[in-house]
């Protein structure tokens, strides 16, 4: 029972790295935090990929005119780009790698209710990536990640039916990844792990679950017609058959609207349990937070059409979906107060984990108003399809999302790797992270709000948008040297890095009670909870004896 | 003797509801069909439609054991499909009901 | 001293050998087996929802179209292929029903004519394709729908565009419906196969149950597609 680490482990235990070894044991295992590094490595490689292609669009955009690629390559760049980064790394980011984790050990199972569909999820994953891939070097899509009708259906000569079958069967292994945490939520919770005592992530994915569960066949059935009108003729959005290319938007926006909540609500979950950690207090408003995740995944449904105002739809309905966008803002705001309260007198520390936890309350705070002001027909009128709305979401999917699932990475992967990554490191790549972000992404507000339209490769009719487009380039290449600097590091550490202790951030959850890494069946002994979620009074009651602070 | 440890209610004899519930359904099939020949203007569709709501629930409750279900959870989850449906139903028709152009 | 391997494992899964490792209790595998199908068929209901959004649309739009569209094809057809399902949702709770109290030559039987229905259903399907194909009503290059009669419209006559939006959907969501069949009829083949060597008991036929509770949704999405499809405006 040897493990062959140049640092020696202290301690010999079984764990779910070295259990087994070999590529098949691997390939074939059913262990969700096997499956759960697979994914860690299948949605880094596509994070490459659609990260290459933003780096494209940024070169191009550093000259006014259309001077690096042609236009339709343009157009297939920022749509790749799209299409990579939403299907292929965001949407399963966190739910896949951290969710896959960690779900099982915070409610006290032993796995997921069903590991083997676990793996199918992971395989299908892999094909649609496969099948995206193949996509993209023989051609690729030319219209946007949106592929609005007709365009797409009509009049586009590029590989619809390819990429929209890829995305069709990564949308399979959303779906299933969701089956499996609501079934797990509610039959696997160890004895005693009443609702009311699970941690918040768990709330969030669960949430999550519901949004992948009910949405996401609603864009694969809207694929199936986009395929069947490009195959086989058969004409469902078609205006010269009397069609109605926004019946194609509404239920891709069905979809796609509560898409960007499974984006984003994970990111929720990982930073409410790395700010009552790192404040050292239990989560203030523990139900509104809860509720406010199951508040966002059901109104998150109710508001798709606001991305449709200026498309020809009914202004009466657009009233409808405004006010109801307006009310979808509500329950983020909550969990934004509640995480401020929770810091309010908390006893901070600054460990990266919570460095990117602040970064996420700023900027997705920014993000999160920014799409008020799309909210309303009256601005959105005029800065639609313009880089403020690029801005908008980058904000929230990069400067929030993107930015839990680093936090959440720092926070976990002691826990993952049993290995401790360099604290020092981690803080200045959180700090060119934070720093390269904005560098990009502020300046397309700016741009937006000026009257810069997204997708164009040449804006050579306003010059002086330039300015503002080498910042953003400049700010991206900052903040590429950000994420590639965690890459580096969290490799080095797997060989030597300190190995890590069961809690190294003696933080709460039934994940920190068992070892790093966690054996193969999660806990020696089955656990059983008596204390409620969030205890640091009673984690950390001998260390106040000790240092007794004045208030 | 063992007893299956099911969590749906033991019947004593479930044949007869079944194959009660199978001739309701047939005999609404039959309505459905004939009523679709007789000029009700507007109401044709709820009629339709009403049966086969009818149906189906009978279907759901009956044979694939909702009425019997001890848990409440599966109950909600099919609300909660429906809900949801009707959501994309009807937030659709906001926008087509409302198009003055139309 | 840790070990990772649950203690009493091994005994339980002499007991026991349906019960899978990573669940304490037989009813909770059960229990979970019967919430993943649910909640697998929610999905399902939004699948064909869409579906159902796009027919609501342009039915309402189109309707006299719609339905002289509808009315080519055949009701009578339709109404039997429902009587079908209907009969073959029965033999479905059957097998249930037999698998919980042991009976294992009605559990095959119903398995079996569940089977036989269900291949009379596509069947069916197939001589009504065939005849949509016969009468150009397949949309495409060779589609025409010319000089039907609007019903109830005397001297109006149904567009053929609009015509052909209604049986693109006719087309796709039967053809969708007989997909979500075939798959119905893989997964009750191979429900058969395990009855016939013996692995159902009443303690476990957890397959047979879910099995059961797709083949029934199956049948509801056809209730619903019989009258939306066949039924619009039929009389004279």
């Amino acid at each position: 029972m040897s493990m062959p680490t140049p640092m020696p482990q202290p301690v010999e235990r079984e764990n779910y790295l070295n259990t087994r070894y070999g590529v098949w044991s691997w390939l074939l295992t059913t262990d969700h935090k096997r499956i759960a590094l697979l994914y860690l490595l299948s949605i880094t490689f596509f994070f490459f990929i659609g990260g290459f292609f933003a780096l494209l669009i940024r070169l191009e955009l550093l000259t006014p005119a259309g001077d690096l690629v042609q236009a339709d390559t343009y157009n297939k760049l920022f749509t790749m780009h799209g299409m990579v980064m939403v299907f292929f790394f965001l949407i399963p980011s966190i739910p896949a790698v951290l969710g896959n984790f960690l779900v099982p050990l915070m409610v006290g199972a032993k796995d997921l209710a069903f590991p083997r569909i676990n793996l199918l999820s992971w395989y299908l994953y892999i094909i649609g990536g496969v099948m995206m891939l193949h996509c993209m070097l023989t051609g690729g899509v030319d219209t946007g990640w949106t592929f609005y009708a007709p365009f797409s259906t009509n009049f586009t000569n590029t590989k619809i039916v390819e990429a929209g079958l890829a995305i069709f069967v990564a949308g399979f292994s959303s779906i299933l990844t969701g089956l499996n945490f609501v079934v797990t939520i509610h039959r696997m919770r160890a004895p005693g792990m009443t609702w009311s005592r699970l941690p918040l992530f768990i709330w969030a994915h669960y949430a999550t679950s519901i949004i992948q569960l009910l949405g996401t066949p609603v864009i694969a059935v809207t694929i199936v017609l986009v395929a069947a009108e490009r195959a086989l003729h058969l004409g469902i959005f078609d205006p010269k058959l009397g069609g109605d290319p926004l019946l194609f938007q509404h239920l891709f926006w069905f979809y796609s609207h509560p898409a960007v909540y499974i984006m984003i609500l994970p990111a929720m979950g990982v930073v409410t349990e790395i700010i009552a950690c790192f404040s050292r207090k239990r989560i203030f408003g523990y139900s509104f937070v809860a509720f406010s995740s199951i508040a966002i995944a059901v109104f998150g449904f109710l508001v798709w059409a606001h991305h449709m105002f200026v498309a020809g739809m009914s202004v009466y309905a657009a009233l409808v979906f405004s006010l109801l966008s307006y009310a979808v803002a509500v329950p983020s705001a909550i969990k934004v107060f509640n995480w401020t309260a929770t810091l309010y007198k908390g006893s901070i520390h600054y460990d990266a984990p919570m460095l990117y936890a602040f970064g996420f309350l700023g900027l997705f705070t920014i993000g999160g108003l920014t799409g008020l002001f799309l909210a309303a027909l009256g601005i959105d009128v005029h800065v639609t399809d313009t880089y403020f709305v690029v801005a908008h979401f980058h904000y929230i999917m990069v400067g929030g999302a993107v930015m839990g699932y680093l936090g959440g990475m720092h926070f976990w992967w002691p826990k993952i790797s049993g290995r401790l990554y360099p604290e020092g490191w981690a803080r200045l790549a959180a700090l060119i992270v934070f720093i390269g972000f904005n560098l990009t992404f502020f300046p397309q507000f700016v741009l937006g709000y000026m009257g810069m339209p997204r997708r164009y490769y040449d804006y050579s009719h306003m010059p002086e948008f330039q300015v503002l487009n080498v910042l953003s380039t400049a700010g991206a290449t900052v903040l590429g040297v950000g994420y590639l600097l965690p890459m580096l590091y969290f490799l080095w550490s797997m060989r030597y890095g300190k190995p890590a202790p069961d809690n190294p951030w003696n933080a709460a959850g039934l994940e920190w009670k068992t070892a790093s890494p966690p054996p193969t069946f999660n806990f020696d002994e089955e656990p059983i909870v008596t204390w409620e979620a969030y205890n640091y009074e009673e984690l950390d009651a001998p260390r106040k004896e000790e240092v007794p602070v004045a208030r | 003797m063992s007893e299956p440890a099911k969590s749906e209610h033991a019947q004593s004899s479930p044949l007869k509801m079944y194959f009660s519930i199978w001739i309701a359904l047939l005999v609404c099939t039959y309505i459905t069909y004939k009523a679709a020949f007789i000029e009700l203007g507007q109401f044709n569709a709820a009629v339709a439609l009403g049966i086969a709501t009818l149906k189906a629930t009978l279907v759901a409750l009956f044979f694939m054991h909702v009425w019997h279900a001890s848990e409440k959870l599966t109950k909600l989850v099919v609300i909660a499909a429906l809900f949801f449906l009707l959501l994309l139903l009807g937030l659709t028709m906001t926008d087509y009901a409302t198009r003055p152009w139309s | 001293m840790p070990d990772s391997t649950v203690i009493g494992l091994h005994h339980e899964e002499e007991h026991r050998p349906d019960l899978l490792h990573h669940f304490a209790e037989p009813q909770q595998q059960r229990d979970a087996a019967s919430l993943g199908m649910w909640v697998f068929l929610a999905t399902e209901i939004m699948f064909f929802g869409g579906l159902f959004c796009a027919y609501l649309v342009y039915r309402r739009w189109y309707f006299g179209d719609f339905a002289a569209a509808s009315k080519s094809i055949d009701a009578t057809l339709g109404a039997t292929n429902t009587a079908v399902l209907i009969c073959s949702s029965l033999t479905v709770v059957l097998a249930v029903w037999a698998a919980q109290t042991a009976r294992r030559t009605l559990l095959l039987g119903s398995l079996a004519i569940t089977m036989l229905l269900g291949l009379t259903f596509l069947g069916i399907k197939g001589i009504e394709y065939k005849d949509k194909f016969e009468e150009h009503h397949v949309p495409g290059a060779s589609f025409s729908f010319n000089n039907v009669p609007i019903p109830g419209h005397p001297g109006q006559y149904a567009d053929p565009r609009h015509a052909q939006l209604f049986f693109s959907l006719y087309f796709v969501m039967t053809g969708l419906h007989a997909l979500h069949m075939i798959i119905g009829l893989g997964i009750f083949l191979w429900l058969f196969t395990m009855a016939w060597k013996g692995r159902f008991t009443p303690d476990y036929h957890t397959p047979v149950e879910i099995g059961g509770l797709y083949w029934h949704f199956v049948d509801i999405v056809w209730i619903y597609l019989f009258p939306l499809l066949y039924l619009i405006d039929r009389h004279p």
